[in-house]
């Protein structure tokens, strides 16, 4: 059960591996985590992730093989991971792939995969679990959106776009969950220093994993539907959103 | 009988959690009765009785089960000649006392709303303000009718099912009726003495001092005033009133009973008008008008006991985030952890909007029965900032380690990890509650999310 505080005791993630997963998670476990299912495609990375919680005091961690590009396992995926935890509290999406953006790296086959990894994947998953949180009459799902799909930038943009699939589609399901006892949190975190992005020039308003775990945190207790991270982004990209694209064009970082 | 699949959102009167479940509304025993064999025939979903939905959390709910509505239960309602009260499992304490009071009886128990059913008050064992006299309702139950997933039993303060069904939050079965004592009383005034107290230590001094000499008495504690105003608070003490004591008035018809609701909240606001500035305020000129030394007064039944009847659904002003009630009990020489939960919800920026500060006397027969000797302090948290939880956390682990509880029926957040040094008689009552229901029909929210019925999976303490 989630409590009164939104803190859940069991949590299933689609994104094992990710640096803010683990940061969420670890949080987590300070509070009322006690069963996680960790969901991926690298099972070396979250079996290191599984072994810390158990260490924090999560009783149970387990780790499961995930290819969100191959649509044909995600409905039994979800299935599998509902049954080991035995209720959903909440389930968090946190895969993520940046790729590339460069028109000659790019062809059909990389394009759909950016797309299932980011988004369809995420959605179809996720539409599988609302189900069994419906059934189950309470529960939440938490979506790791991007800056990058509030307005999409030549830089990365089939991240971007993903992104901005996989924001819409969290709107779409919070409306048509209204009212049922499930929730809907989006995290819209702006350029967030982790293993995906190492190596690139830092935008500004950077934030760190633990930042973005920590305002996820708090946007649980505070019963949020959408959270910025870092806060002040909500209103750069209210104003960012209606800049005509020549100028969006020039903006550095 | 089969059950409909009509879906309903639910919450606590704190209205934060809610859950959906499919709803059924038994009238008499004899259905109740069908809606359990009908669950055990399903096969395992779980159910839950709920009464008036006052419980502060989410133990009258059941996410994906079954909720029991039991408020048509309200047959039978007998008054013998010797007070002795034999009631429905779903009426109302408020409808209870509209027949009894004229009559020259009254409850030997209330808590602070008489909108609670007569199962919901023994499924939460419920305390008063005169517990460190009287103890707790099932003190006063002489037999009850319980429905257990295994079948109907009746029984009285010897059996096992009893210890575990008083305090026993639903999870062993649907109370369908009881039987117990209700007390004399010549009017229906209160006499009381209002006296104000500057400093926490002089208000437990207040409560502490001829305790036993006022059947029934509370402080309400000023959440907000901190430093050397810490704990400042109204203590009130107070008896049923002879009618040869009541101003003249009064005096001419000593029972009559008029409770009124005089307002209602109407919708829940999107912004709540309640802030820690308004409520500082509001303490403010409540603290200034009570007297600084002793003052008789005469009240009524409804301003006594039940003063926030008078506005209802008072609840949706906390907005849409709900809130709260934070109650524990420590014994008596642990007063400084109520000190430190004032002070530390103070500096975490969380005060507590009302704060209830009274004593308990000695524990009863439920397994799970909250009240013990000691301290109890209830407040009221407003819910959608932040931080709260932390600092809850923190107090759990002051109550637990004084040897105190949190009170089951109000909560909706307890470190689950905790439950067991909490209610020592956990394992008494599992056991017991095993053998009224070994398929494990009944559950809650509560339930699961503390694992009262199952030993829960080991958590070990975090930092
Ligand atoms: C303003 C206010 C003041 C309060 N003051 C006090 C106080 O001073 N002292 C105190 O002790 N409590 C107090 N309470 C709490 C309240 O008395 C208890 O929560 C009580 O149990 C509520 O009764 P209900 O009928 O609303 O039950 P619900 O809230 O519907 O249910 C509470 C519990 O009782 C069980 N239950 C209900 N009906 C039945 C039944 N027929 N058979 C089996 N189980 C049943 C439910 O499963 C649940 O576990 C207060 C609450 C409010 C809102």
């Amino acid at each position: 059960m989630n409590d009164a505080t939104g803190m859940p005791q069991r949590v299933l993630v689609v994104g094992g591996s990710s640096d803010i997963a683990r940061q969420i998670l670890l949080l987590l476990a300070r509070r009322r985590l006690v069963h996680v299912v960790l969901c991926g495609r690298d099972l070396a990375a979250m079996e290191e992730v599984a072994g810390e919680l158990r260490r924090v005091g999560v009783s149970r961690a387990e780790c499961l093989s995930l290819d969100l590009t191959e649509p044909g396992g995600l409905g039994e995926l979800a299935e599998e991971a509902t049954e080991r935890l035995g209720e959903v509290d909440l389930a968090l999406f946190s895969a993520g792939e940046l790729g590339s953006a460069e028109l000659e790296e790019l062809d059909a086959a990389r394009v759909s995969q950016m797309v299932a990894s980011n988004f369809s994947g995420q959605a179809a998953i996720a539409l599988e679990l609302a189900k069994g949180l419906l059934r189950q009459g309470s529960g939440r799902l938490v979506f790791i959106s991007s800056v990058a799909g509030v307005r999409v930038r030549r830089a990365n943009f089939v991240y971007g776009a993903a992104k901005a699939g996989l924001d819409s589609f969290a709107i779409g399901l919070s409306e048509a969950l209204r009212g049922t006892g499930v929730g809907v949190m989006i995290v819209r975190p702006g350029f967030v220093r982790t293993k995906m992005t190492a190596g690139l020039p830092a935008a500004p308003f950077s934030v760190g994993p633990q930042e973005v775990a920590a305002a996820v945190l708090a946007g649980l207790e505070e019963g949020r539907e959408v959270v910025w991270v870092p806060a002040p982004l909500r209103l750069v990209f209210g104003l960012l959103r209606l800049l005509p694209q020549a100028l969006w064009r020039r903006l550095p970082g | 009988m089969s059950l409909a699949e009509e879906r309903q959102l639910l919450a606590g009167w704190g209205r934060a959690g809610k859950s959906a479940a499919r709803l059924v509304s038994p009238s008499c025993t004899q259905e109740a009765e069908k809606v359990l064999a009908a669950l055990g025939n399903e096969g395992g979903r779980p159910a839950i009785a709920r009464g008036l939905g006052r419980s502060y959390g989410d133990a009258a709910q059941c996410g994906g089960g079954t909720v029991i509505d039991c408020r048509g239960l309200t047959a039978p309602f007998e008054i013998s000649p010797s007070g002795l009260c034999r009631a429905g499992g779903g009426l109302s304490i408020d409808s209870l006392l509209e027949r009894a009071v004229p009559a020259g009886w009254f409850v030997p128990v209330t808590p602070g709303t008489r909108q609670v059913t007569v199962g919901g008050a023994i499924a939460s064992d419920v305390h008063g303000k005169n517990h460190h006299v009287d103890g707790a309702f099932a003190a006063h139950l002489r037999r009850l009718e319980l429905v257990a997933p295994t079948g109907r039993i009746l029984c009285g303060p010897e059996d096992p099912a009893f210890a575990a069904s008083c305090g026993g939050m639903g999870l062993t079965g649907v109370i369908t009726e009881a039987t117990f004592q209700l007390i004399p009383i010549e009017s229906s005034r209160i006499k009381v003495e209002t006296e104000r107290a500057g400093d926490l230590d002089a208000c437990m001094a207040l409560l502490a001092e001829r305790a036993e000499e006022h059947r029934y008495s509370v402080a309400w504690v000023d959440g907000l005033a901190g430093g050397r105003k810490l704990g400042r608070s109204v203590v009130t003490r107070g008896d049923h009133a002879r009618p040869a004591e009541l101003p003249a008035g009064a005096a001419k018809d000593p029972l009559a009973y008029r409770p009124r609701q005089r307002f209602r909240a109407p919708l829940a606001p999107p912004l709540s008008p309640l802030s820690p500035a308004t409520i500082a305020l509001m303490n403010e000129v409540w603290y200034r008008k009570a007297p600084r030394t002793s003052k008789t007064s005469f009240e009524s039944i409804a301003s006594f006991f039940h003063p926030l009847d008078a506005v209802g659904d008072w609840n949706l002003l906390y907005g849409t985030r709900g809130f709260i009630q934070y109650q524990y009990v420590v014994p008596f020489g642990a007063e400084e952890v109520v000190r430190d939960s004032l002070e530390r919800l103070g500096r975490a920026g969380h005060p507590p909007y009302l704060v209830v500060l009274k004593t308990f006397g000695p524990p009863g027969q439920g397994h799970l029965s909250f009240p013990r000797e000691g301290w109890t302090l209830a407040l009221d948290l407003p819910l959608g900032r932040a931080g709260l939880a932390e600092v809850l956390d923190g107090l759990d682990e002051l109550v637990a380690e004084a040897g105190g509880r949190v009170y089951l029926t109000k909560d909706s957040r307890l470190r689950p990890e905790l439950l067991e040094q909490m209610y020592p008689r956990l394992p008494a009552w599992r056991e017991e509650a095993r053998r009224l229901d070994p398929d494990g029909i009944m559950s809650s929210d509560l339930d699961r999310r503390l694992g009262l019925r199952r030993s829960p999976e080991k958590k070990a303490l975090g930092k």
